[in-house]
């Protein structure tokens, strides 16, 4: 009874949201039938790549409008696990494919997966606007980060952060189906585990505007995500070596510690329209788009 | 005997049809009573046919999940699957939000069912419908932008995703829940009852307190029930809320995960099969010991009321 009150309880409310569905439903089933061609390809995978991912797909409406992309995130993980059971035609991921996980792709749908390099990301490490603070070494930022890590606050490594009393380094993470997260676990901490306590984002840009509001706060993520409420550090490979700040010209030298390549990946070789898609990409064109979001392109000499 | 033969259609004499179909609408009514059961079970089966195999997987241990905060189901090197960080922060947010909703919807729902005008009563219960009706993701985002920056603005805190930020959240979402349930129960006590203590020389205050709150108890309870089932099983707004830092909290101001949030951020990335997709289904049978070990304690508590 009770129930039922409430389910009465907003009747006209109802009904306008049951019309106006069936209207989108109908206005999709037009605009779908009025296409021509109609082919979708479904991307899915790294929140890292997922801007460009977005952009890409964007200008691809203008260059070939018979072909409908769909793009979304989630972390090179959920894109990999979509791959392995063959619901979507490309996976973007920050990081490489691991043995298992091919060989999974390889039980699954009997495909091998085909790796694509479409371009080319500084990995930074973001600190709050007004840190001191300027270059970091890797060893550092894993004793912040690690599991058996020693610093915890900003003091201990000689850094005074202005206009606060508790100098407790707040960290920021991303979640474990990221593969910046994996790429960072792999390239700092030496594949040992994060120290539990993180906050851990569901996406790229959170990170930075997390950072950004909290003026005891490090994290890290793509280059492309910046914003003047951060300050991007230098990084050196080992303590005494110099610092190099992530910037274009910097992950193309490969000088910069944390440069990564980007990846796309799809079930066997790619066909019809999924190729002359991932064909653009690589072209001129698609490439300027990459370069546009703040990404590295794939230097045509070095594939 | 005569009089019987009078009546133009006598119990006994009904048509068949009128038969069978009053037989048809009571086994239907039946099987959707028992329904409700086989529903139920067959959740609870299915959930845990997808965790079982784990029990026995080497790298899993019973106590190692029940009571160790360590969390690590993506590891390189040593995985580790333990919920207690996330046990206490489904059961701390949950009780800040029900410490903030109870007192604020019970008393809502005796303003709205006693107190106020007919004209705002209508207004108010427009309203606080509407609240309900609100999206969890919207919450959600009331939450990271707004709450956020007004707790870092109040206490200092150097993040404003927290336990605290969680809880207030869940205590706005469940708080239009209890009201419009609660003034639905309260409306339910006879007016007798009213009249009665009225004519006893009772205050409006002593009415509520002494003759409205106990009769409408049972629907009062189910009120705040329905209202901490929503914080319990709350998943979006609490993602967004809390930080999302496994840590078991010493304070209001830290953030925190819960189970319901750990299982939407990290299934679709487990393959199907794993272990760690295995132990996610796991959490999702504690959070089901959790809600059934709420229901029964209600279930018990309100018994004993009625027993004194």
């Amino acid at each position: 009874m009770r129930h039922a009150t409430q389910a009465n309880a907003l009747p006209a409310l109802r009904t306008a949201l049951v019309l106006s569905t069936a209207m989108l439903v109908l206005a999709a089933c037009g605009k779908s039938g009025g296409r021509t061609g109609g082919t979708t390809i479904q991307v899915r995978g790294s929140d890292t790549m997922v801007n460009v991912a977005q952009a890409w797909a964007e200008e691809y409406q203008k260059v070939e409008p018979g072909v409908a992309i769909e793009v979304s995130g989630g972390g090179s993980g959920v894109g990999i696990a979509a791959l392995e059971k063959g619901t979507i035609d490309i996976a973007t991921a920050s990081r490489d494919m691991k043995a298992e996980e091919v060989e999974l792709t390889r039980r699954n749908t009997g495909k091998e997966p085909k790796e694509f390099v479409v371009g080319f990301d500084g990995l930074a490490v973001f600190v709050h606007r007004t840190n001191p603070l300027d270059e970091i070494g890797l060893e550092q930022l894993a004793e912040i980060f690690a599991e058996d890590g020693k610093v915890t606050r900003w003091s201990q490594i000689g850094v005074t952060i202005p206009g606060v009393a508790d100098d407790t380094i707040v960290r920021v993470s991303r979640q474990s189906s990221s593969g910046t997260y994996e790429f960072f676990r792999d390239h700092v901490l030496g594949k040992r585990d994060f120290r539990l306590g993180s906050r851990d984002m569901n996406g790229s840009k959170e990170v930075v505007e997390l950072v950004g509001n909290t003026s005891t706060a490090i994290g890290y993520s793509g280059m492309a995500y910046t914003m003047p409420t951060v300050k991007m550090l230098k990084l050196a490979a080992r303590a005494g070596e110099p610092a190099y700040e992530p910037n274009v010209s910097n992950t193309v030298a490969r000088v910069y510690p944390l440069a990564r390549s980007l990846h796309l990946y799809t079930l066997g070789e790619p066909q019809g329209a999924v190729r002359a898609y991932i064909d653009w990409i690589l072209s001129p064109a698609g490439q300027k788009i990459l370069e546009d979001n703040g990404y590295v392109p794939v230097n045509p000499q070095t594939t | 005997m005569s009089g019987e033969a009078l009546r133009p259609r006598p119990p006994t004499t009904r048509p068949l049809w009128s038969v069978a179909g009053e037989r048809v609408i009571e086994t239907v009514i039946r099987v959707s009573g028992v329904s409700a059961v086989v529903f139920v079970a067959a959740i609870f089966f299915f959930i845990f046919r997808e965790a079982a195999p784990v029990l026995w997987h080497k790298d899993f241990h019973i106590l190692e999940f029940l009571f160790s905060s360590e969390w690590y189901p993506t590891s390189a090197t040593n995985v580790r699957y333990g919920t207690l960080a996330l046990t206490v922060g489904t059961l701390s947010v949950t009780a800040l939000a029900i410490a903030l909703a109870v007192p604020f919807g019970l008393g809502g729902a005796v303003f709205v069912s006693e107190f106020c005008s007919r004209r705002l009563r209508e207004t108010l219960k427009i309203v606080i419908e509407l609240l309900a009706a609100i999206p969890s993701v919207v919450w959600g985002f009331v939450g990271l932008t707004v709450m956020s920056k007004v707790i870092v603005a109040l206490t200092g805190a150097p993040v404003g995703v927290n336990l605290l930020n969680g809880g207030v959240i869940l205590a706005l979402m469940s708080v239009p829940i209890i009201v419009s349930i609660g003034e639905d129960a309260l409306k339910a006590v006879p007016d007798s009852y009213r009249e009665a203590a009225l004519a006893l020389g009772a205050t409006r205050w002593q009415t509520v307190y002494r003759v409205l709150l106990p009769a409408a108890r049972n629907g009062l309870l189910a009120a705040v029930l329905l209202g901490v089932g929503r914080a319990v099983g709350e998943t979006m707004a609490v993602l967004m809320a809390t930080g999302h830092a496994v840590h078991i909290p010493d304070g209001l101001l830290q953030s925190v995960r819960t189970l319901t949030a750990n299982v939407a951020a990290e299934l679709g990335e487990a393959p199907a099969g794993s272990s760690h997709y295995r132990v996610l289904f796991l959490t999702g049978v504690l959070l089901f010991w959790i809600t059934l070990a709420v229901n029964v304690a209600a279930d018990l508590a309100v018994r004993g009321v009625r027993k004194k």
